[in-house]
């Protein structure tokens, strides 16, 4: 199928190619439908208070909120984007992440689900039509009247079954025409046989017809088909959607002229230049211009890095203040980016497919539902002395009652109560075997920077710093773009202050702001630069005229950081911090989580690695990181997490994506995943309890048709009530 | 048993009748967002007028 996420790319900029191309294509439309994933909804309120607002937005035709899917989606005229949207209800206090409208993608789904969902119903009208006349034949009526009733039902069972059943028919034939066998091969033969052998008795006017249990059995069977499909469809929707789409795009210079081409067209000893807030399109050296470059998605790095002519730069990483021109070292597959990609790729061709519960009780059982009906039949025809006619009832009877009614349900239901439980509390599953994986787990690590902490640096001394000194510094900030300065004048501002009339603000790229205020020099920087004695902690430096003041920052931890680990830790896993940045913040960060076990500077390779050992040694591990540091990480890990604010690389490589800003459903998928395993084993053990029961009696050729709507009924019903149990 | 001549064709055309809303409802999209339109029903802002009629649906 289309539909499946490309399951990895630490390469933004290959990924986005085909996506490139898909964006020229649509850009032209005259009117869009924005689709935004909102994760925070939850109540009537919600709904109102978000649909009222927007669509009193200019430009807005009509926007519905989603509550299941909680996500937004908005009919708007052309101009309006989805980041205008994302800021309004950003304003509203809720957060929300753009969706790729894959429109296309879209459809197909709700096409397939509503297909599903049309062959349920379908069957279930079927069902409960066949079985009032069942009961009128179970209760005793005789002779033409009981023919007729038998009549009538397969008159409504067989275009039953011919469109109901369609699903199963058409994979047991793909999987005969491939030679394997799967548990819809015998599905359908029991399906067939069954149908036949009960027109043909209720033709010879028989006592017994299965038509009530070949329909029933269809629609318990597709009931789970489309649980299965919709926590499938739900996750995969969400979590291709959440890509923030980057063009692979750079700006070449040739003698001055500026032109835009594709990253793949650029050859070594090109010139790029990279505006501020740009990402570096390729491996290079800095030929001219001054600037800070962020890198946290490569290295893990909390703090940018000052870059200027002479300084190497690698492709992905963020230019900050100052434009920059780049020489090409190495593009396309020779760039880091390119080479991380490989990694990634090593890293998932390593892990082995994982064959889940369902599937291996699904091997063990699809043979012997033919084997054992072959068995009665053969047994029945010697023992009767060649009586054909009865043989093949208890052949079906056997058939119909072995068929694994519950088994279809087992796994889908407690799949669905669980993911939808995680989803309501922020944690969406990519992937349909993610939650029994999680369930094996015992060791964890934890990436540092925009995993643990929100990678967002935060002034933690404003109280020291009243009157002039904050709003000087608040006018010089809202100059910059600069992470530190940003942060400065967002704390600055909710704290009520006004910023002064400083005069002639300019940004000196690189180093800081500076301005006029009072006929003094104020300056907003880098210490040496503005002529401050620099501190040992993060900080930024202001001067007016002699006088300096230090602004000190920290990364702020995200919030549920400390629950989480504690609750793993309460929960008996290990907890591993590895971060790329350097040893005294992760010493700090470790300290005040209460990790013991940390390791900082890690390379992606090493992070990779010291999963790969860990695996060696028989640990199970899941990785929970952000970076594009960490995709190799999350794709060689057992199973992997990362939050909604990660690169779309790290998203793409891991199982299950948190779609808020909370850390601590990590916490509560940890417990929940190994409560449903449990789950999955008890459902499967009460199927295959009932069978144990049921089958010796249709094998001794006791089994009606009533028996065998009663054992599915029951099975399939115990089932999912056990799996509603889930907490 | 004459009146099954009657009952059954009438129990059939209810069945039918019951599948035929079933698929209404499908096309209409009404098991689209279930969790949504349990919330909805707690909105007052439709309480003394009718929601204008949205030309799409």
């Amino acid at each position: 199928m289309s539909l499946a996420p490309a399951r990895f790319s630490a390469c933004p900029a290959c990924d986005a190619a085909p996506a490139a191309e898909a964006l020229a294509a649509r850009a032209p439309a005259p009117g869009a439908r924005l689709l935004v994933s909102v994760p925070g909804v939850h109540c009537a309120g919600c709904i109102s208070k978000i649909e009222q607002d927007l669509t009193r937005m200019d430009g807005v035709n009509s926007a519905r909120l989603n509550l299941t899917l909680k996500r937004l989606s908005v009919d708007a005229k052309a101009g309006i984007a989805a980041q205008d949207v994302i800021a309004r209800l950003d304003r509203l206090g809720y957060e929300a992440h753009e969706m790729d409208a894959g429109t296309i993608s879209m459809t197909e789904t709700e096409k397939q689900g509503r297909d599903l969902l049309m062959r349920v119903g379908v069957s279930g009208f079927a069902m409960m039509n066949i079985m009032l006349l069942s009961v009128a034949v179970w209760a005793g009526a005789e002779g033409p009247t009981r023919d007729l009733f038998h009549l009538i039902s397969a008159l409504i069972a067989i275009p039953t079954v011919a469109f109901a059943g369609q699903p199963f028919f058409r994979n047991a034939w793909r999987a005969l025409r491939a030679g394997r066998m799967d548990m819809d091969g015998p599905i359908s033969f029991a399906i067939i046989l069954t149908l036949f052998i009960s027109l043909y008795e209720s033709l010879l006017s028989g006592a017994h017809a299965y038509f009530e249990a070949v329909v029933m059995l269809i629609f318990f069977l597709l009931v789970g088909r489309y649980l299965d499909f919709r926590a499938r469809a739900v996750a995969r929707s969400a979590a291709q959607e959440l890509a923030a789409l980057e063009v692979p795009r750079a700006i070449r210079l040739e003698e001055g002229r500026e032109s835009t081409v594709d990253v793949t067209d650029l050859t070594v000893g090109d010139v790029v230049l990279v505006r501020p807030g740009g990402r570096v399109p390729v491996d290079g050296e800095v030929v001219a211009g001054q600037s800070e470059i962020d890198r946290s998605l490569l290295t893990g790095e909390t703090l940018p890095v000052f870059s200027a002519p002479g300084h190497k730069v690698s492709a992905g990483e963020v230019n900050l203040t100052g434009p920059l021109q780049v020489r090409v070292a190495a593009a396309g597959k020779d760039s880091s980016l390119h080479r991380m990609a490989d990694l990634v790729a090593n890293a998932e061709s390593a892990r082995t497919r994982y064959t889940t519960i369902a599937e291996r009780a699904a091997a063990a059982y699809a043979p012997t539902i033919p084997i054992l009906s072959l068995a009665a039949f053969l047994v029945w025809y010697w023992i009767s002395g060649g009586d054909l006619r009865l043989a093949l009832n208890i052949a079906v009877a056997s058939l119909i009652i072995t068929c694994p009614c519950a088994l279809g349900l087992a796994v889908p239901a407690v799949v669905t109560s669980a993911s939808g439980k995680l989803f309501r509390k922020g944690l969406l599953i990519k992937d349909g075997t993610a939650l029994e994986r999680l369930a094996e787990v015992d060791t964890v690590i934890f990436d540092k920077t925009g995993t643990l902490t929100m990678g967002t640096p935060a002034p933690t001394n404003l109280d020291q710093h009243q009157g002039e000194a904050s709003r000087v510094a608040l006018a010089l900030s809202e100059a910059s773009s600069h992470p530190l300065a940003a942060a400065l004048a967002r704390a600055l501002r909710d704290r009520g202050v006004e910023p002064a009339p400083v005069e002639g603000i300019t940004e000196q790229a690189g180093y800081g702001v500076d301005g006029i205020w009072q006929g003094k020099r104020a300056r907003l920087g880098r210490a040496p630069w503005v002529g401050a004695e620099a501190r040992a902690v993060t900080a930024a430096y202001l001067a007016i005229g002699e006088e300096t003041y230090a602004f000190t920052f920290a990364d702020q931890l995200r919030p549920g950081a400390a629950e989480v680990v504690q609750a793993l830790q309460a929960q008996g896993k290990a907890v591993r911090l590895i971060s790329g940045d350097v040893p005294a913040a992760v010493r700090d960060l470790a300290t005040r989580l209460g990790i013991a076990d940390w390791q900082a500077e890690a390379l992606p390779q090493e992070k990779a690695q010291a999963i790969a050992d860990l695996h060696a040694q028989g640990h199970k591990v899941l990785m929970v990181g952000d970076g594009l540091n960490d995709t190799v990480a999350l794709s060689a890990a057992h199973v992997s997490i990362s939050p909604a604010s990660a690169l779309d690389a790290a998203r793409a490589a891991s199982d299950m994506v948190l779609l808020g800003r909370e850390l601590s459903p990590v916490a509560d998928a940890v417990r929940m995943s190994k409560t449903a395993l449990q789950r999955i084993r008890e459902n499967l053990w009460q199927s295959g309890i009932y069978n144990v029961i049921f089958v010796p009696i249709a094998l001794f050729g006791f089994a009606t048709p009533l028996w065998a709507a009663f054992v599915m009924s029951i099975s399939s019903i115990s089932v999912t009530l056990n799996a509603l149990r889930l907490k | 048993m004459e009146v099954l001549v009657i009952l059954i064709p009438a129990s059939l055309f209810l069945g039918l009748l019951g599948l035929g809303a079933f698929v209404w409802t499908l096309r209409k999209g009404m098991y689209d967002d279930p969790d949504g339109d349990s919330q909805r029903i707690l909105d007052d802002r439709y309480d003394d007028k009718p929601k204008p009629v949205d030309p799409e649906d």
